[in-house]
């Protein structure tokens, strides 16, 4: 993420033509709002530094 | 428990003790189906013909003098995610409708059986477990027995609901953010979400892998334990499923906590609830003598990360349908799939590497303490179609809301207990006993204490008819 100003329903049209998923008008406002919410907490995710040596659990053992 | 509504221990004694028979503990949740489901809309299948075969056969076996098992003549039903020989899972989907019957049962509705109990149906969800209300657009709404104004939570609210209108004893259901902890609250009934990986998935329709965990829904403590121990053990056709020997918990229920070392969770845990829930949680604390408060550290990014996790994952596994039938999806659950299908790779990644992070500590805290409250739902049970409510008095949509204090634990497979609390003239809530991974028998002896003081409980409220 950068600290340009995004705009969340042009990343929508921009990811789902990347990934083929073609979003229907009527669904568009839709994903747009829920795009953003995920956007919103992702930042929260990426901004937290992580020490290297952290590394997915790919079977996961608590 | 009302004399009417014994719960699965009771009907299991007095079907191995001849004094009643298995077919007639089955006919009995069958006509409560048969009568009540209009009004709760808990079950998408009922198997009467199949459920009396099985009894009957229950019975046959006591008649020879042989032990059917622990749960004998003991009705259930399951999340209509759990196969089901002959039934088409439906997953809460009418995509799924389409599919062919399942042929073989889920692992643990197996296990169930051979221990003598009765499938009697499949029960409503959200669609493909996304959600916290049950509001399902293709069969209806599951009504709270305590207000059938109100949801019933999810995603498993089928399950939570037919047990706390006494439809049967006991239920299954899956908790991937909070499914089965969120409808427990909402319904005032007990419910356990084990370790991550403690129970078999095996042939049930996934939500996100990494983060799906299945567990029982009951009116009684010794129920959650009796039905948990029953389901332990390992299954290679889960890979997720732990090669660790089964703990049994029922024996471990009356050991009290006089060695638990219990605190409540602050910070995060402590904001945002109404008051009534925050009220509960003191209740429940002062109940176990537990004035420690800790902090669970990062728990709003953890909701976070699990968050990004739950789109992702649960997305891609939808992912020809969003592309080739998206009006076919439920509109709740479509937007959110299709929004989640377009998550970056190093989101998802750092979502997953922030995982192991924060279940070190959280591993950590538990060195201190062997148990921490938390209340289980922000609120107890919100109107049927209500959009919004309040979280420290600011408005916020409902359903990606509800999990609030649910997510940030099942990210990280801790086993955990939601016990009721009834408040009188008021709607149920529900608090969420947390113990350190795989140590369910404590978090369950507490909830046995809990309820042998009579501070949570789980009655089956009086039908309102229309």
């Amino acid at each position: 993420m950068t600290d340009k100003p995004i705009d969340p329903a042009e990343l929508v049209d921009q990811l789902s033509a990347l990934a083929g998923l073609p979003i229907q008008p009527e669904h568009h406002a839709g994903v747009v709002e829920n795009f953003s919410r995920i956007m919103a907490v992702a930042q929260l995710v990426q901004e937290f530094p992580l020490p290297e040596d952290v590394e997915i659990a790919t079977v996961f053992e608590p | 428990m009302s004399q009417s509504y014994p719960d699965a221990t009771s009907i299991a004694t007095s079907v191995r003790g001849k004094e009643i028979s298995a077919k007639a503990a089955v006919a009995a949740a069958l006509a409560r189906i048969a009568a009540q489901n209009a009004t709760y809309n808990c079950f998408t299948t009922v198997l009467a013909d199949q459920a009396m075969a099985d009894a009957e056969a229950i019975d046959a076996e006591i008649a020879a003098g042989q032990d059917p098992g622990p749960l004998a003549g003991v009705p259930f039903a399951v999340k209509d995610l759990f196969d089901v020989a002959g039934v088409t899972t439906l997953a809460g989907s009418k995509i799924n409708a389409e599919r062919p019957p399942a042929s073989q049962d889920a692992t643990l509705i197996t296990r169930l059986k051979q221990a003598g109990a009765v499938l009697v149906g499949a029960l409503n969800m959200d669609e493909y477990a996304y959600g916290f209300v049950t509001e399902n657009s293709h069969y209806g709404p599951t009504r709270n027995p305590h207000d059938i104004d109100r949801v019933a939570g999810g995603s498993s609210g089928g399950s939570a609901a037919a047990v706390a209108a006494g439809l049967v004893p006991f239920t299954l259901g899956s908790d991937t953010n909070g499914s089965i902890r969120v409808p427990s609250s909402l319904c005032g009934i007990f419910g356990l979400k084990p370790t991550y990986g403690r129970l078999s998935r095996a042939r049930t329709y996934p939500f996100v892998h990494s983060l799906d965990h299945l567990g029982p829904f009951a009116r009684s403590v010794r129920d959650l334990a009796l039905t948990f121990d029953l389901m332990q053990g390992p299954d290679p056709q889960d890979p997720v499923c732990t090669d660790r020997p089964p703990e049994f918990t029922l024996p471990q229920l009356a050991l009290g906590i006089d060695d638990l070392r219990i605190a409540v969770a602050g910070d995060y845990f402590a904001k945002g609830a109404e008051p009534a829930v925050l009220e509960a949680v003191e209740q429940v604390a002062l109940a176990l003598g537990a004035t420690e408060r800790v902090i669970i550290p990062e728990a709003h990014r953890a909701r976070a990360a699990a968050f990004v996790i739950t789109g992702c994952e649960g997305s891609n596994l939808h992912l020809p349908d969003l592309k080739t039938r998206p009006q076919d999806f439920d509109p709740e659950t479509r937007d959110r799939f299709l929004a989640g299908s377009l998550i970056p790779a190093s989101w998802y990644l750092q979502a997953q590497r922030f995982r192991s992070w924060y279940r070190d500590r959280v591993r950590e805290l538990f060195q201190q303490v062997d148990i921490i409250l938390a209340p289980a739902t922000p609120t107890p049970a919100t109107l049927i179609g209500q959009k919004t409510f309040l979280i420290d008095g600011v408005e916020v949509p409902l359903r990606p809301n509800v999990g609030l204090y649910t997510q940030p634990l099942s990210f990280i497979g801790v086993p955990i207990v939601a016990v009721p609390v009834q408040q009188p003239g008021g709607l149920p809530i529900g608090i969420q006993v947390i113990a350190a991974p795989y140590q369910e028998a404590k978090a369950l002896r507490v909830a046995a204490y809990l309820e042998a003081k009579g501070v949570v409980s789980a009655p089956v409220p009086e039908l309102v008819e229309r």
